[in-house]
């Protein structure tokens, strides 16, 4: 069904979690940030990194390790923020996602990517797009606008639950 | 050129000459024979004929021109204003609108069978029937919508009348005090009177019942000469009247100069050429030195001067100095632009003392005044006054009460209260509902009320006041206010308590913003259905602001909206807790005090502390927002005011005051309620807003809910 999609756009931005790669829509993309400084906004899910100064704006960072439920990230000088442009209920939201590395932007062919399978991934299906392949390595593309919807991210304990 | 562009130019300039038809013509309502209120809707009705011919809206110009027609008849009083006029007016007012909104928005076509039916109406009201006007069809052939004849009468435009008015030395004895008649013509327009005294004797001479006085009296109005004839009437022998009109003729043909004195002089008469060649040079003073006039003369024509003078200043002003349209959302960038200034302003600051250059921080000096200029401008032009959203609600009372066969007058107050426009945007439909509501249920039937000995017509007042930072918005009726113990009645059938629970009346006035709560027995199209008093409070807390109830059953019910006067900018207080910054609004914040350790086990372990006698419970932010570390030996408390009770706040550390730029954190976070958005502070870092209101209510629901309080 996201066969339209993956057609659009063949290059893709690459980004490591843990010891695996990721990538997403180069479309999708607005910058890349050395990791800053992020203020927690207490009393929200733990993926919720907190809140960054993007040039005066108040940018949402989100942990993506902990909304994929891998061990907590450790900031090293290689951690960076994606400024990701997430099309939300009423129009484009900037937001920030926190990944290990950054690697490289790529080509992928439609005809490189397939669909992700539905179990064995340890890992919500609905969050790819497909799997790609390079040297033998399994590349997960991400579903930036599902990963990063309002319900995704404002489930977990709801901060008034004391 | 884009004609679209135009066209939609147009139908602002139409929607915006509409609701000042609607508001010209319910004061018309009050006031009939106010004939400057009757020009005012003749000549909106005439722009908007006008100009919407010259855009091609034909319909909405041919079906104008038939009530312009009427509205001219009353103005130039062939047919009184009545009531079923105004009605259909009324009507009328909406059917353009409907028709504007249909040619602009490309929605449902206008219904011609009503704009059928109001001409016919209108049509009715006129003395003489047209002959062969088609049986009451709208597109009357005679009406030329093409070109709207320029049928703008003398009346229309102020004209300044000079009245040289000469009593004879015995209208005294007739009985007729001058006086009067000057006061008769102050009622008609903008007056100035000079009194010519140059024929009083000395005070030894003087016979008491002898009048010397002569005035000249300079009147600025939208009148004829017939109605200041009028007022000289029953004194016309009596004494010498002269009057002429001054503009058009003289003063609009050399409107770039306004007349010289001397010229003024020798016009009059007063002076003849060569005594002023003669005089010349420092004009008034020498021609008084010279006995040729006395000084009254010029004081006289030095008024006539100044009268012309401001008159066309005015003019001037009204061509150059009007308004400009400036999209909002222009304006909303601007804000923010002036946001992002005021926190780099801050950095700038505090890099400049912490290099401890003495010139880099007499720049920052300056550049933090200029900031300050910039944002108290930038925040002023988006301010407006309140009186628009007041004037809806004149047509809000006077349909609904009609429909509900009540009987009420709209009192307002306060209506150049100024707010910031996303306030006011956001305020209409909260009041909507609470204005609805009072008439629906506050508000009794003329016969209830007679019953009572109450005035059959009820009275709700809307009035605006300023307090400090905020603004506060006061509904009142005097209706049958609320029952306390039918609220808590209903409070118990519906769950919201149980019937053991001892109320406060002020806690049971607080069941009216429950959720599906409503007292009313039969549900009306009005209101009734238990939804608005809830939404109304949720749109007044999304705008910072508070709402509370007061009333006296039998009295009447007040509510009262206490709103921010602009949500962009705030005043904060800074603090800090484990490294972590805070802002706290300021306008809460009563006072700081020190919380040492011994205070703390005094207190056993309860959260609370005795400030000067008072008892005064505290939240703790560290372990609210479980915060890690160790608090300092001495923490301090900010005291706060939180609907109406004194609370502490226990901080690490209060760093100061703060500009606070308020950034929303958007829906992501949307069940963050205790913060009310973040702000970016001087270093570049974030520091979150606490809405100390929703925090004190949840601390409140958590501790009942752990110590298991039904």
């Amino acid at each position: 069904m996201n066969d339209q999609d993956t057609t659009t756009s063949t290059q893709y931005l690459t980004f490591t979690l843990g010891h695996e790669v990721f990538a997403v829509d180069i479309a999708k993309i607005r910058e890349v940030l050395e990791f800053t400084s992020v203020t927690k906004v207490p009393r929200t899910p733990g993926f919720m990194c907190g809140v960054i100064n993007l040039r005066g704006s108040v940018v949402p960072v989100v942990d993506m390790r902990q909304k994929f439920q891998m061990t907590q990230s450790v900031k090293s000088v290689n951690t960076c923020i994606i400024i990701l442009e997430v099309a939300q209920d009423d129009g484009i939201v900037v937001m920030g996602a926190l990944a290990d590395s950054v690697r490289e932007v790529m080509e992928l062919e439609p005809d490189q990517i397939e669909p992700a399978p539905r179990i064995g991934m340890q890992l919500r299906s609905d969050f790819l797009k497909g799997m790609g392949k390079q040297e033998g390595r399994f590349i997960m593309i991400l579903d930036i606008d599902k990963m990063f919807s309002v319900e995704e991210l404002s489930s977990g304990q709801p901060s008034t639950a004391g | 050129m884009n004609v679209e562009i135009d066209t939609s130019a147009f139908t602002e300039e139409a929607y915006e000459l509409l609701s000042e038809l609607e508001d010209s013509l319910l004061e018309l309502e009050a006031a009939p024979q106010d004939q400057e209120l009757i020009s005012r809707v003749f000549r909106a009705m005439h722009t908007i004929k006008g100009s919407g011919a010259m855009f091609g809206f034909d319909a909405v110009a041919e079906f104008t021109h038939e009530v312009e027609t009427v509205f001219d008849m009353a103005r130039n009083g062939t047919i009184p204003v009545t009531k079923p006029l105004i009605d259909l007016t009324l009507a009328a007012r909406d059917q353009i609108r409907a028709m504007l909104d249909a040619a602009a928005g490309g929605g449902e076509p206008a219904d011609q069978n009503n704009a059928n039916r109001i001409i016919a109406g209108l049509r009715a009201l006129s003395p003489e029937k047209k002959s062969g006007g088609g049986g009451g069809h709208a597109a009357g052939h005679g009406a030329p919508a093409g070109k709207p004849q320029a049928q703008t009468p003398d009346t229309n435009e102020p004209h300044i009348f000079r009245i040289r008015f000469t009593p004879n030395p015995d209208i005294f004895s007739s009985g007729t005090n001058p006086l009067l008649l000057l006061n008769e013509l102050r009622e008609l327009g903008d007056c100035r009177v000079v009194a010519r005294t140059e024929k009083l004797p000395d005070f030894d001479d003087l016979d008491a019942e002898v009048c010397y006085t002569g005035w000249e009296i300079f009147l600025t109005a939208e009148i004829g000469e017939n109605a200041i004839r009028d007022v000289f009437i029953f004194v016309e022998d009596e004494c010498d009247i002269n009057i002429r009109l001054l503009d058009r003729d003289q003063v609009m043909r050399d409107r770039e100069e306004s007349k010289k004195l001397g010229q003024i002089l020798l016009e009059r008469g007063d002076v003849n050429s060569n005594e002023l060649e003669k005089a010349l040079l420092p004009l008034g003073d020498r021609l008084v030195q010279a006995g040729v006039v006395t000084p009254d003369k010029v004081r006289a024509a030095l008024t006539e001067q100044l009268v012309i003078q401001e008159k066309h200043d005015k003019k001037k002003t009204a061509e150059t100095a009007t308004s400009v349209r400036v999209p909002s959302d222009k304006l909303d960038s601007l804000v923010d632009l002036v946001g992002e200034l005021v926190t780099m302003q801050a950095r700038l600051n505090q890099t400049a003392s912490s290099i401890g250059d003495h010139t880099l921080q007499l720049i920052a000096e300056e550049v933090e005044r200029l900031t300050a200029e910039l944002r108290d401008n930038t925040m002023s032009i988006r301010m407006l006054t309140i009186d628009t959203t007041f004037n809806k609600f004149k047509r809000l009372v006077r349909d609904l009460s009609t429909e509900l066969g009540k009987e009420i007058e709209l009192i307002t107050a306060g209506g150049e209260t100024e707010l910031d426009k996303t306030v006011i945007d956001q305020l209409n439909d909260p009041l909507v509902h609470i204005i609805r509501n009072s008439i629906d249920h506050g508000v009794e039937s003329p016969e209830i009320r007679r019953a009572h000995g109450k005035n059959p017509v009820g009275k709700i007042t809307l009035a605006a006041i300023h307090s400090g930072a905020s603004v506060l918005i006061r509904v009142e009726d005097d209706g049958a206010g609320l029952d306390a113990q039918r609220l808590r009645a209903k409070g118990i059938e519906k769950g919201l308590l149980s019937p053991d629970d001892e109320l406060t009346e002020k806690e049971a006035f607080q069941l009216i913003f429950a959720a599906g709560f409503s007292t009313a027995a039969k549900i009306t199209n009005v209101s009734g259905r238990g939804v608005g008093m809830d939404v109304v409070r949720r749109s007044i807390e999304g705008l910072r602001g508070s709402i509370d109830v007061n009333s006296v059953l039998g009295k009447g019910t007040t509510i009262t909206l206490k709103l921010p006067l602009t949500l962009a900018i705030i005043e904060g207080l800074l603090v800090m807790v484990e490294g972590e910054y805070f802002v706290l609004p300021l306008a809460a914040v009563e006072e700081c005090v020190e919380l040492s350790r011994e205070d703390v086990e005094k207190a056993h372990g309860r959260h609370v502390i005795n400030v000067r006698g008072e008892i005064i419970p505290y939240i703790r932010i560290r372990s609210r927002f479980e915060i890690g570390g160790s608090p300092p030996e001495i923490e301090q408390i900010v005291i706060s005011e939180v609907d109406e009770k004194r609370i502490g706040f226990v901080v690490d550390k209060v760093v100061g005051q703060h500009q606070t730029v308020i950034k929303t954190l958007g829906k992501n976070f949307q069940h963050s309620e205790e913060f009310s958005g973040a702000t970016i502070l001087g270093n570049g870092g974030v520091a979150l807003i606490l809405d100390l209101t929703k925090m004190v209510r949840y601390v409140e629901e958590e501790e009942n809910r752990e110590l298991d309080v039904p």
